[in-house]
């Protein structure tokens, strides 16, 4: 499998602005109406139910009055250098398109999870049964995913039916560029604080390019060398140390900031 | 008592005639029984003809005309019976004395009920095939997938796998593989070959076709 050029090509992500969101929850329901995300006999069995986006609550752990929360919205990192293609058996998840999404072939797969367990995010969730739907909510399912059979991984595709209906509708126009605003996933356009900022990371004229580049921004476990292009912003340091994992002793820098080089 | 080495000679041949006739009569139900069973056979709803439809007949229809791009991209494919309205819209007044026509309007048209037409080119759930990057951005012609529909008078026989419940024209008619024309199989290493050949081998990504 060839692999690919980072800098060639679209670099599709996302900037997720924590100190805007409100943990309403409104991404993960637009995600999952969208994505035909089927329906548990008991949602709130939280070891079979699946997820593509995930809301994490996280406090500061002070007592009142210093307590302070935030709420981290996890889809799938989409990194440059992800973890679960070289584990994946089956080629069922590759690195190798050109929008730089990592893909996930649901007829491929054949289950044996090793994906998830490579993944450091968590973002790969398991059919555990065939999809199911309650009475009448089949027919708001989407005919541009395809559903999801019992015994294979899924995950957050960036909403990747929309690039290629963006892309299609820009063939139509004559075009094979596309605009930032004509490709965005479900989540993006479902938040109401507008939150979340999408587009092109290696497009200069797009709006995460520059955000990306603000000295509050920061991606999770990044010291893995994973190059997710999902990034966070946030102006709490004590967030920000908890993207990382530290040793002891080590935590005492300034969150996973850059280290200042010396002279 | 010492065996005949005649009667054993005789036994040895006898064996290897039966032998080879257990293996031809295998290879015939294994290449071309079982393919006739596999397959069940249905006929179109209606015997539609492109040539009497077509530019080059009186009616003179382009092409564009039923099979054309939505603005957002997608395609109509196969139009919907407001289409067939459009001109045959009185049944007293026949284009042609086609049995065919008739049953147009007695089956369909009266009762307003959309034509169940067998589409020999439907892929799978899993994947997204976007007519106009083809046809538009890669000039593709529509035979190289679909065959010489144009010039048919009557619609082929839809062969369907009684266990996969696909079209044999995905499938490809010939069991061996072998494949003539670029028509004959709409398989996904078809696709892949025909990515490769144009020069876009990038467009054999995973998630260019699948959703």
């Amino acid at each position: 499998m060839k692999k690919r050029d980072s800098a060639k090509g679209a670099r599709y992500g996302m900037v997720i602005d924590l100190d805007r969101c409100t943990g309403c929850g409104t991404c993960t329901i637009a995600c999952a109406a969208e994505n035909n995300v089927s329906v548990l006999y008991d949602e709130s069995d939280k070891t079979r139910n699946i997820n593509w986006l995930k809301i994490y609550m996280l406090t500061n752990g002070k007592a009142f009055p210093h307590t302070e929360v935030v709420y981290l919205p996890r889809p799938c990192m989409q990194c440059g250098n992800p973890p679960c293609v070289p584990v994946c058996p089956a080629t069922a998840t590759t690195n190798d398109s050109d929008d730089g999404i990592v893909s996930q072939i649901y007829t491929r797969c054949i289950g044996c999870r090793y994906c998830m367990a490579a993944c450091p995010y968590h973002a790969r969730d398991f059919n555990w049964f065939d999809p199911a739907f309650p009475k009448g909510m089949d027919r708001y399912l989407s005919p541009e995913v395809s559903p999801r059979m019992r015994g294979v991984v899924e995950k957050c595709s960036f909403c990747h039916h929309r690039l290629m209906s963006a892309k299609s509708k820009a063939y139509f126009e004559g075009r094979r560029d596309l605009r930032e605003d004509e490709y965005i996933p479900a989540c993006v356009e479902a938040c109401p604080t507008q939150a979340i900022t999408f587009g092109d990371l290696n497009n200069p004229k797009h709006r995460v390019s520059e955000l990306i580049k603000n000295p509050s921004a920061f991606r999770l476990l990044e010291r893995l060398g994973t190059e997710p292009k999902v990034y966070y912003l946030t102006t709490k340091d004590w967030m920000r140390r908890m993207a990382d994992n530290y040793l002891q002793g080590e935590s005492k820098k300034e969150g996973n900031r850059p280290e200042k080089k010396n002279g | 008592m010492e065996p005949d080495p005649k009667q054993e000679r005789k036994g040895k041949r006898d064996g290897w005639i039966f032998f080879f006739a257990g293996l031809i009569g295998a290879l015939i139900v294994g290449w071309i029984i079982f393919p006739l069973l596999l397959y069940s056979e249905r006929s179109q709803p209606l015997n539609f003809s492109h040539v009497k439809h077509g530019p080059e007949s009186s009616v003179g229809l382009d092409c564009e005309e039923c099979h054309f791009f939505y603005e957002d991209g997608t395609f109509s494919g196969i139009p919907g019976l407001k289409k067939c309205i459009e001109c045959h819209e009185d049944p007293e007044s026949l284009y042609t004395d086609s049995p065919e026509e008739v049953k147009l309007f007695t089956n369909f048209i009266e009762p307003l009920k959309e034509i169940p037409w067998l589409v020999y080119s439907r892929q799978p759930d899993c994947v997204y095939f976007p007519h106009i990057a083809h046809v538009k951005m890669a000039e593709t012609e529509c035979r190289v997938c679909h065959g010489d529909f144009a010039t048919n008078h009557t619609l082929p026989v839809f062969k369907v796998n009684r266990l996969t419940k696909y079209s044999i024209d995905i499938w490809g008619r010939n069991i061996a593989g072998y494949r003539k024309n670029t028509w004959d199989r709409m398989k996904m290493n078809d696709c892949a070959a025909c990515h490769k050949q144009q020069g876009k081998e990038h467009n054999n990504a995973c998630l260019v076709c699948h959703k």
